[in-house]
């Protein structure tokens, strides 16, 4: 048993947080501001994987030398991929129904995600099967005690705390952020203030979607292959993470996903199949606990 | 100057205005008084965009207005304090009021409002850096006028302004209505309280089910016997 609760499994259970985190957040505001539950979330980290692994294919000769550069422009290839993507999403398909019933945008948002992934497996390029993924940097384990911790783990955890950072200053200082907030509060009262709410969900789709993007490069350097249905599981588990720290709550999807990260990383360390269940588990107990999850509240900032 | 003319606004297959037509003028205060249900509401939401309108037409200074985008209205100065305040619970009081200079480009413009705010409401003032939602509803009250005056339009709609507001409220914001006005805005004033809204109005409108029935200079509909039976109590 000793072994199970060990630095490394906390360095790993962080890192599987992280990127469930990065996908939680698009989850949580795009809920928050026009509660959708967009089940094409997980596509955005899939089309992110690609993008990065395409980036890498198509610049890789000009950063001969230049790996970091190379890493940062993957990074912003992702980002862009799963952000576009999003917004694509948003005014194709989830805009024109806004104002009707929400179980039309759910189903809507099923076919988006199944058209997203049958689409990349018919496309040539990409196909159905699984495609390991390059190694943009240099791999290296680093050796703290007892413990061997991957640098590919390290940079999970570092990149997706700097975009974590960065968003949270961008909500709670800018005047973009604000508005965020308030078309997730109250709609009219929005407009009425002379804000475009179309622009500033809009804007949501874009950021929920950059960050899944990022987190589809993160998982794809580190596992590290990539396939059109990878986005399907971390989907669902950022799914319930969103859930456990209170949908729309942008703190409790983050403290969410960290949970299912370390639970998950501790269970498989004793079994995996115990592993894969726990989230679900996790789930269920807090929701008949606490309904709304961890941070959820009545006046919660729903974005 | 607006100018309403036969506007219609359904909900679905509810008609809920069926004909309605006021003016108000430059630097007048009107206002609408009318029974629960009468439509005043969604008069003021069909003038600033935030309903559809079915029929006739809405025209401010000669531009005719009608179901432009609610955003698009307040830039042409339409600013509208919507019923039940609905201000954003866990922004600031001063966040509140910064956004409403949304529209604005000149930062200093909506700095100078804000302070105005504050001269007007001191217990804003107080507040400011307080979450909108831990205030009082009559602090939220003022605080929703504020936003309207940091707007800064040319035409003022408030929608029940003293609604759950102790007497001695009434009385202040009644009274911050006319500074306002003093000041050069319009406005268009919805109540229930039809003896305080006639006391400090230019003209009135009595608003019947969908439709506009007397008019008149304020002073004169206070004293129609219609209007003192059915509106004023007495
Ligand atoms: N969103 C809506 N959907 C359907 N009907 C509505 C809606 N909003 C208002 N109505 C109906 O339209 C009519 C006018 O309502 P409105 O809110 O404009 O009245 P009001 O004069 O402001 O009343 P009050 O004094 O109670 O605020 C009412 O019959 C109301 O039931
Ligand atoms: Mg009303």
């Amino acid at each position: 048993m000793g072994a199970i609760f060990n630095a490394q499994q906390i360095v790993n259970g962080l890192q599987v947080g992280s990127i469930y985190a990065l996908i939680a957040l698009g989850y949580t505001m795009v809920y928050g501001i026009v509660r959708l539950i967009n089940f094409a979330h997980g596509d955005f980290y899939m089309l992110g994987a690609y993008a990065a692994y395409g980036a890498f294919f198509a610049f890789n000769a000009l950063f001969v030398g230049k790996t970091g550069l190379m890493a940062f422009v993957v990074l912003i290839a992702s980002m862009a991929a799963g952000g576009v993507i999003a917004l694509l999403a948003n005014r194709l398909a989830y805009k024109p129904l806004r104002y009707k019933p929400k179980l039309s945008s759910l189903i809507t948002a099923i076919g988006v995600s199944m058209f997203l992934e049958y689409f990349l497996s018919a496309l040539p390029a990409v196909g159905p099967s699984y495609r390991s993924f390059p190694d943009i940097l240099p791999r290296v384990n680093i050796n703290l005690g007892n413990a061997v911790i991957s640098n590919y783990v390290i940079i999970d955890i570092v990149i997706a705390a700097v975009l974590m950072v960065g968003l949270t200053l961008l909500i709670k200082k800018t005047t973009l952020g604000k508005a965020m907030r308030a078309v997730s509060q109250d709609k009219d009262a929005a407009r009425l203030m002379g804000i475009d709410i179309e622009k500033v969900i809009a804007f949501t789709f874009l950021i929920g979607g950059s960050f899944a993007g990022a987190a589809g490069l993160l998982a794809g350097m580190t596992y590290p292959r990539i396939v059109p249905y990878m986005g399907i599981q971390p989907g669902l588990k950022a799914f319930i993470a969103a859930v456990l720290g209170g949908i729309g709550n942008i703190p409790g999807a983050v403290l969410g996903a960290y949970i299912m990260g370390l639970a998950e990383t501790f269970a498989s360390a004793y079994n995996s199949l115990i592993g894969e269940g726990i989230a679900f588990a996790i789930l269920i107990i807090v929701l008949l606990v606490r309904p709304r999850g961890l941070l959820g509240e009545k006046i919660a900032d729903k974005i | 100057m607006l100018v309403v003319k036969n506007l219609k606004v359904n909900y679905g297959k509810i008609e809920a205005i069926k004909d309605v037509s006021f003016e108000v003028p430059d630097g007048k205060i009107v206002t609408l008084i009318g029974a629960n249900g009468a439509g005043k509401t969604t008069t003021l939401r069909a003038l600033s965009g935030l309903e559809k309108t079915s029929g006739g037409s809405i025209v401010l200074d000669g531009m005719d207005i009608t179901n432009r985008e609610a955003h698009k209205m307040v830039p042409l100065g339409i600013s509208h304090v919507p019923e039940g305040r609905k201000i954003f619970p866990t922004l600031t009081v001063r966040e509140n009021l910064e956004l409403a200079g949304w529209t604005i480009k000149d930062k200093k413009l909506v700095r100078e409002r804000i302070e105005e705010v504050f001269e007007l409401f001191p217990r804003i003032k107080e507040r400011a850096s307080q979450l909108g939602g831990t205030l009082s509803g009559g602090e939220q009250q003022m605080l929703a006028v504020g936003r309207g005056i940091v707007t800064g339009g040319k035409i003022l709609l408030l929608d029940e302004p003293s609604m759950g507001l102790a007497p001695v409220l009434v009385d202040e914001i009644f009274s911050q209505i006319l500074a306002i006005n003093k000041k050069g805005t319009t406005i268009l004033l919805v109540e229930q309280n039809a003896a305080e809204a006639l006391d400090i109005a230019d003209f009135a409108y009595v608003l019947e089910v969908g439709y506009t029935t007397l008019h008149g200079p304020a002073k004169e509909i206070a004293k129609d016997p219609r209007v003192r039976e059915a509106y004023l109590g007495v």
